[in-house]
């Protein structure tokens, strides 16, 4: 095509409509095909000559002094290679992403039911099972610490992690705390100035990410003594960082490779088998593969902290916010993971996307002897947004005002200060958000005589032919920020390099992104496609031999990692440029590339690009940093913390069976601003998939744990939605760019996630008429069993 | 033990296979047919879904020695004889019911035996048929759209033949 090109030719229009394919349209998945076919090798997939099986023994007790493991008979076992313990580990003893608090194996102490104690190699995996089976340790048990009050009683109920050996940032058993005030706080004086105060006590229970491809990889010894592993993760340079010092290797004998990723949701960022495989690797010099079941999966990583919060609001007889007092504690569980961004989170977001003069904040992690919380999908936010939207709907019904009216009167926009003090300097569309639900079409009415027993709350089990079933609508908005907060700087690297393949320009893009199904490689092969006019695109393999690309979490690849790609390829791009300026004299200033052509706005086509590429191949690397944040004020929470905000605003309507406490969600909208839609599907897709998990937590998935143990690990008692489950859910996407973003982008993934829980929640209040202070909402919430 | 069975129409044999292993298993680690996925081993998920006899079973519940003599048809057996695309994978694709991707073996076997037996589900219909088969990226919309297109596909299939 292109060494057909006229030099000179002007129908530039023509030329740049052949990249269809690049930002903001919907090009298919590059993965898609392999993924359809079978052939896309996830973690659990790999596979090598001789390779082992490698498994961990995880307490049975939450707290427990270890006096003795005997491995001697699992050793005996025919079959088994290698049975490791603590004292086997050849380095540091501890990892972790915030604080290295966490043992790699546990030592002469469990504090939390499931923790690895010892890994056995073997050549069958019903092998490994059974050695793991023959390893006899002797425990202490010891009353486990899983209350609020048992946790902050340390003096009487005793340390998760003693005073000496303590490595955080709190005291006690508070793994981290932060405080909030600004304007006056909230003061006797304060509270005078409202006309009516509202509060309630809000509890969320612990929520799983379920991601469905379980944690998984092959570690493989290597000739020079190092490590290569194949590894779902959602951020392979960190994962080294950690495992590194463990295996006693320098960070560059060990490489991480992207293995096929099956969902991450959060429950990746922590390490789970990368450093026990590799422990088993280097011990017995062979491949060692591990595949966690699924009930070793809810042991395997962290979750999202349960919280019990207090919210008190003020207002004015007219709807006016005048005051908000928060106390947010979060359950850490025993080990920090990212407690400490967590709680960052919840006290800088957790007066939800509202303006409200004077505000008062303390939310504080917990370590407790329950299983460790850490990162999911929300990270803080959601657990605030049910208190704060339980609270404008309690303000709204107080003052005899429409919730989403109270919600608008009160919204913040481009301008406002959050309570941080942070200023919210672009597009913050709260209250068009609102409005746009609103105005969405309602689904038409249960129809008495047109029923359809798998649309009713109880569907299948035929609980209901339409008695008992009354609809509520609710309406929900939630604020989430973009990328790490708080003073770190998670830049992402890209690597991009042009070079013509058969006849025809070819862009490769190279990055550590963690692909995890958001299709994050779908979108660098646009950027690089829109920035070099190219049509073909490969995508290297995800691995360490390029910079990091910082974690796939956050609502932060795009915004970062792509936008390290658009640097990089733009530099590629200039490079391509100032050669033809080098070797043709041009002088244009208005050069572009376009179509596999060297073009200029006035003068026209310059040259193909092939021509002008010729052998050689331009391969650049760059770094992208976004704009520096700080830490928050420890005492008054203030500081520039967050990178950016993003705004989701939801309606949900459900049916509710009020006699056997059945709820079905009919319909739930989502309008969300996202800055520019790279990929149109792919962000529909994500809201989608983000509104179902708020779904699932609103009124069905927790993790039950009874005295720090855990009590449903697996998919037949731990619910997620099904597809008769989800309702159908509209959406409505708004594109205000925002200045400081590459190409206005707004991260997505999160915002949908921490909004639309309350919205359902308000739903099943609106049709029952009951307070529900608790999400999960169960049956017996509704029927008033419990 | 032994077992011989028929995977995509072609006759396959595993050695040393243990009672204990279930088809799956077999299917992933000794038969070289990882397409099916393992997400929960108890017939949850039905990530491992895949055709026994033309009917589609969970094979993480199926034990290895009960497929002996018998046909098995998984995801990779969905693609066209000349390697080209199925049409209900094409309609996954196209619809952006794939993220992750983990579900999809188990949805594509489980759709293509929905619309073999009824061209023209409703979309009730396609909830009761799909709701043994957990996603949890896509919140489903686009499974039903993808699922939506593949019967108009097949329709217009049927029309043109």
């Amino acid at each position: 095509m292109s060494t057909r090109t006229i030099q000179g030719q002007k129908n530039l229009q023509d030329i740049r409509q052949a990249s269809k394919d690049g930002i903001g349209g919907s090009p298919l998945r590059p993965d898609g095909n392999l993924k359809v076919k079978g052939e896309f090798a996830y973690s659990s997939d790999m596979w090598h000559e001789d390779m082992l099986w490698g498994m961990a023994l995880r307490s049975p007790h939450p707290r427990a002094n270890i006096l003795s493991v005997d491995i001697s008979e699992a050793l005996k076992l025919p079959g088994v290679y290698a049975v490791l313990t603590h004292e086997d580990i050849p380095g540091s003893k501890f990892y972790g992403l915030e604080i290295q608090d966490q043992p790699a194996l546990a030592i002469d102490k469990v504090r939390y039911h499931g923790e690895a104690i010892a890994l056995v190699a073997a050549d069958h995996p019903e092998t490994a099972r059974r050695a793991v089976k023959k390893i006899k340790v002797e425990y202490e048990v010891l009353t486990p610490i899983v209350t609020e009050e048992q946790c902050l009683a340390p003096e009487v109920h005793g340390y998760v992690h003693e005073p000496h050996e303590f490595k955080s940032h709190g005291y006690g058993n508070i793994c981290h705390e932060q405080k909030l005030v600004s304007g006056l706080g909230v003061t006797d004086e304060v509270r005078a100035l409202a006309d009516v105060i509202v509060s309630g006590t809000y509890e969320v229970g612990m929520q799983d990410q379920a991601f469905l491809g379980p944690e998984s990889g092959l570690a493989v010894p290597a000739e020079d003594g190092g490590i290569d592993l194949y590894i779902a993760t959602q951020w392979l340079h960190v994962d080294r960082q950690q495992m590194a010092p463990v295996l006693g290797l320098p960070e560059e004998k060990v490489r991480l490779t992207l293995a096929g990723v099956g969902g991450a949701f959060g429950g990746r960022e922590d390490l789970s088998m990368q450093i026990h495989a590799s422990l088993l690797a280097q011990r017995t010099g062979k491949p060692v593969k591990i595949v966690y079941a699924r009930d070793e999966s809810f042991f395997g990583h962290v979750h999202r902290h349960p919280a019990r919060m207090f919210y008190e609001h003020g207002a004015t007889r007219d709807g006016k916010l005048v005051f908000a007092d928060c106390r947010i504690v979060l359950d850490g569980g025993a080990y920090a993971s990212a407690s400490p961004a967590v709680v960052g989170n919840a006290a800088s977001l957790g007066h939800g996307p509202y303006v409200i003069p004077n505000v008062k904040m303390h939310a504080i992690a917990l370590y407790s002897n329950n299983p460790s919380c850490g990162a999911m999908r929300g990270f803080g936010a959601v657990q605030a947004a049910f208190g704060y939207e339980s609270q404008m709907d309690k303000l709204a019904a107080e003052l005899g005002m429409d919730p989403v009216e109270l919600r608008q009167l009160n919204a913040m926009s481009e301008g406002d200060l959050m309570p941080t003090g942070q200023q919210i300097d672009s597009p913050a569309p709260v209250a068009e958000l609102l409005q746009r639900v609103k105005d969405m079409p309602l689904p038409p009415p249960l129809d008495l005589d047109d029923l359809d027993v798998r649309a009713l709350p109880g569907a299948l089990s035929n609980t209901s032919h339409g008695e008992g079933i009354v609809r509520g609508v609710g309406y929900s908005v939630g604020i989430k920020n973009v990328g790490f907060s708080e003073g770190f700087d998670d830049y992402s690297t890209a690597r991009v390099r042009l070079e013509v393949i058969g006849g025809e320009p070819v862009a490769m893009v190279h990055t550590a992104m963690a692909e995890v199904g958001q299709g994050g490689v779908t979108v660098h092969a646009q950027i690089a496609r829109t920035e070099l006019g190219v049509e073909q695109v490969t995508i290297h393999p995800a691995n360490t031999e390029v910079g990091s690309a910082g974690s796939t979490s956050a609502s932060r690849q795009t915004y970062m990692t792509g936008g390290a790609v658009k640097l990089a390829a733009e530099a590629v791009k200039y490079a391509l440029i100032d050669k033809g300026r080098r070797r043709y004299g041009w002088t244009h200033q208005d050069i572009t590339l376009a179509g596999g052509k060297v073009v200029s706005e006035s003068a026209g086509v310059l040259v193909p690009m092939v021509d002008l590429l010729g052998d050689e191949a331009i391969d650049l690397t760059r770094e992208h940093h976004h704009r520096p944040t700080v830490p928050f004020d420890k005492e008054t929470g203030q500081g520039f913390g967050h990178v950016q905000y993003t705004f989701c605003a939801n309606r949900a309507v459900v049916d509710v069976d009020v006699e056997l406490g059945l709820v079905k969600v009919v319909e739930l909208t989502a309008a969300q601003d996202v800055g520019k839609a790279l990929n149109p599907l792919s962000v529909v897709g994500q809201i989608q998939g983000g509104c179902t998990q708020a779904l699932g937590l609103a009124v069905m998935e927790e993790i039950i744990v009874k005295d720090g143990k855990v009590r449903n690990a697996s998919f037949t008692d731990y619910l997620i939605p099904t597809i008769l489950d989800t309702p159908p859910i509209p959406v409505d996407i708004l594109e205000l760019p925002d200045p400081n973003a590459p190409y206005g982008l707004r991260g997505v993934g999160e915002a949908p996630t921490v909004s639309a829980t309350p919205s359902i929640v308000a739903a099943i209040r609106q049709a029952t008429g009951i307070a529900l202070n608790r999400i999960p909402v169960r049956p017996e919430h509704l029927t008033g069993t419990l | 033990m032994r077992v011989t069975f028929t995977a995509n129409g072609k006759p396959v044999e595993a050695d040393d296979v243990w009672e204990g292993e279930s088809l799956l298993y077999v299917l992933r680690e000794r038969v070289g047919l990882p397409g099916s996925k393992n997400a929960c081993e108890q017939g949850e998920c039905g990530s491992c879904t895949v055709y026994l006899d033309g009917t589609p079973v969970c094979s993480c519940l199926v034990a290895a020695g009960q497929v002996q003599d018998r046909e098995v048809r998984t995801v990779e057996g969905l693609a066209e004889d000349d390697g080209e695309l199925g049409l209900v994978q094409q309609a996954f694709i196209d619809a952006g019911a794939v993220q992750c991707g983990f579900c999809t073996p188990g949805l594509l076997v489980q759709t293509d035996a929905l619309l073999a037996n009824d061209a023209q589900p409703s979309d009730n219909d396609i909830r009761e048929a799909l709701s043994g088969n957990l996603c949890r990226c896509t919140g489903y919309e686009k499974i039903m759209d993808a699922v939506r297109l593949a019967s108009a596909r097949t329709c217009a299939k049927a029309v043109s033949e």
